[in-house]
C-alpha cells in the first residue's frame, strides 16, 4: 500500500468517527491542533485503522502519533 | 433449603442535596461546560458534604425495602459494593443494618469499583440459591467527591456520589440470569485509587479502548447466558462511565432501537459501584420499562473488572 492508499483510508476513517472533511486531511497536519480530533477520537480513529489496516496499534504508540504523516508511517512499518 | 433462583423486587436510591454544575467546577480548574458535555457527558453530578457512604448506603436500602412491602425482620443477607468507603470496619454492611434494623443478616462488602453492583448481585443470587439467605439487600454506595484530586480537570469532572440498592428475594422463577464475570489483572494501573492519600487516577485511552472494544462480547455472553438475545433487550443498564463509552458499547452490542439506554450519567456523573443501581431505580421509578421485561446489567472499572447478567425489570 502506497502513503497516498494509506492517507485516503484514514481520510474516511476521520470523516466516519469525527466528522471530517476527507479534503482536509493530509500528511502535515496535526490530528488535536489542525483537525480537533479529541483523545476518545483519536481512540475511535485508531481501533477503525487496526481493523482496516490489519495492523496493531498499542496503546503507548497511539500518543506518538500527532500528525497524520506519523500514522500513515507507523502502518506502513507494520503492514 | 435451596431455591431454584431470586428475583429483583424492588430499587431505592439516594443522592447528596448538593448539585454541582459544570460552569462552578469551570470555576476551580481550566474547563466549560461544553467540552464536558461533549468529552464525557455528565451536566450535574451530586456531591456529600457531612453524608457518609454508610448514610447514603442506608437512605437508599430504606428506601428500596419500603418499596418492596417487606420489613427489615424479612432481610436476613446485605451486601455492599464499593470502593471509597473510609473505614476499615466496621463494614458498609453492617452500618446499613445498625441503621435499619435489620438483627443479624450476613453483612459483607465487596469492592471490585466499578463492577461492584453486578458482582454484588451475583453473590446475592448465589446465596439465594444455595439456600442461605431468603431475602436480600445489595447495594451500591460511593462518596467518589472524598477521593478526587479537585485541581485534575481530566478526573474531577467526571465523578459523583451517591448510592442504589435493591431488595432481592427468592423466586421460584430466576429473574437475575447467570453473571458473566471477569477481570484483566494486567490492565492494573489503567484506574487506581492507589496509596496514601489516594485520588482516583486513570489512563483514559486504554480505558476508553478497552471499554469500547472488549466488553461488547462479554455483553453478548451474559445475554446468551440468560438465554436472551441482545435484540431482546427492554433495556441497557451499563455502569455510567462516559457517555461516549456508553454509546459505543450500545452500538457493538446490538440492541433494538426501541431499547432503553441509561444516561442517568448526564445528571449523576459516574458514581463507581452506584451508578447502575442509581440508573435501575430511575428506571423503574419513572416506570419507563414494562415489569418482567429483560434488562442487562453491565459494569466494567478499576482492577480491571467486569461482571454482567440479565436481569427482569422489577
Amino acid at each position: 500500500m502506497t502513503r497516498d492508499e494509506i492517507t485516503a483510508g484514514l481520510a474516511e476513517i476521520l470523516e466516519e468517527v469525527a466528522g471530517i472533511n476527507t479534503a482536509d486531511v493530509a500528511e502535515e497536519k496535526s490530528f488535536t491542533d489542525d483537525l480537533d480530533v479529541d483523545s476518545l477520537s483519536m481512540v475511535e480513529v485508531v481501533v477503525a485503522a487496526e481493523e482496516k489496516f490489519g495492523v496493531k496499534i498499542p496503546d503507548n504508540e497511539v500518543q506518538n502519533l500527532k500528525t497524520v504523516g506519523d500514522a500513515v508511517s507507523y502502518i506502513a512499518a507494520q503492514s | 433449603m435451596s431455591t431454584t433462583g431470586s428475583r429483583i423486587v424492588a430499587m431505592g436510591h439516594h443522592q447528596p442535596s448538593r448539585i454541582v454544575t459544570n460552569d462552578e467546577l469551570a470555576e476551580l480548574v481550566e474547563t466549560n461546560d461544553q467540552w464536558i458535555r461533549e468529552r464525557v457527558g455528565v451536566v450535574t453530578r451530586h456531591v456529600a458534604d457531612t453524608e457518609t457512604v454508610a448514610d447514603m448506603a442506608t437512605a437508599a436500602a430504606g428506601k428500596a425495602l419500603a418499596n418492596s412491602g417487606l420489613t427489615a425482620a424479612d432481610i436476613d443477607l446485605v451486601v455492599v459494593a464499593t470502593c471509597t468507603s473510609v473505614d476499615r470496619t466496621p463494614n458498609v454492611a453492617c452500618r446499613v443494618a445498625a441503621g435499619l434494623g435489620i438483627t443479624a443478616p450476613g453483612a459483607y462488602d465487596i469492592n471490585t469499583a466499578c463492577s461492584g453492583f453486578s458482582y454484588a448481585l451475583a453473590s446475592v443470587d448465589h446465596a439465594i440459591r444455595a439456600g442461605s439467605a431468603r431475602n436480600a439487600l445489595v447495594i451500591g454506595a460511593e462518596k467518589l467527591s472524598e477521593f478526587t484530586d479537585w485541581t485534575d480537570r481530566s478526573t474531577c469532572i467526571i465523578f459523583g456520589d451517591g448510592a442504589g440498592a435493591a431488595v432481592v428475594s427468592a423466586a421460584d422463577e430466576p429473574g437475575i440470569g447467570p453473571v458473566l464475570w471477569g477481570s484483566v489483572p494486567e490492565k492494573s494501573d489503567v484506574v487506581t485509587i492507589e496509596g496514601w492519600r489516594p485520588y482516583v487516577q486513570q489512563e483514559g485511552q486504554a480505558v476508553f479502548r478497552w471499554a469500547t472494544t472488549a466488553l461488547a462480547p462479554m455483553a453478548r455472553e451474559a445475554c446468551a447466558r440468560a438465554g436472551v438475545a441482545p435484540e431482546e433487550l427492554a433495556a441497557f443498564v451499563p455502569h455510567q462511565a462516559n457517555a461516549r463509552i456508553i454509546d459505543g458499547l450500545a452500538r457493538r452490542i446490538g440492541l433494538s432501537p426501541d431499547a432503553v439506554i441509561a444516561k442517568d450519567i448526564v445528571e449523576s456523573g459516574n458514581t463507581s459501584a452506584a451508578s447502575i443501581p442509581l440508573a435501575l431505580s430511575k428506571l423503574v421509578e419513572r416506570r419507563e420499562v414494562p415489569v418482567g421485561a429483560p434488562v442487562l446489567l453491565f459494569g466494567f472499572g478499576g482492577g480491571l473488572t467486569y461482571a454482567g447478567q440479565v436481569v427482569r425489570c422489577p
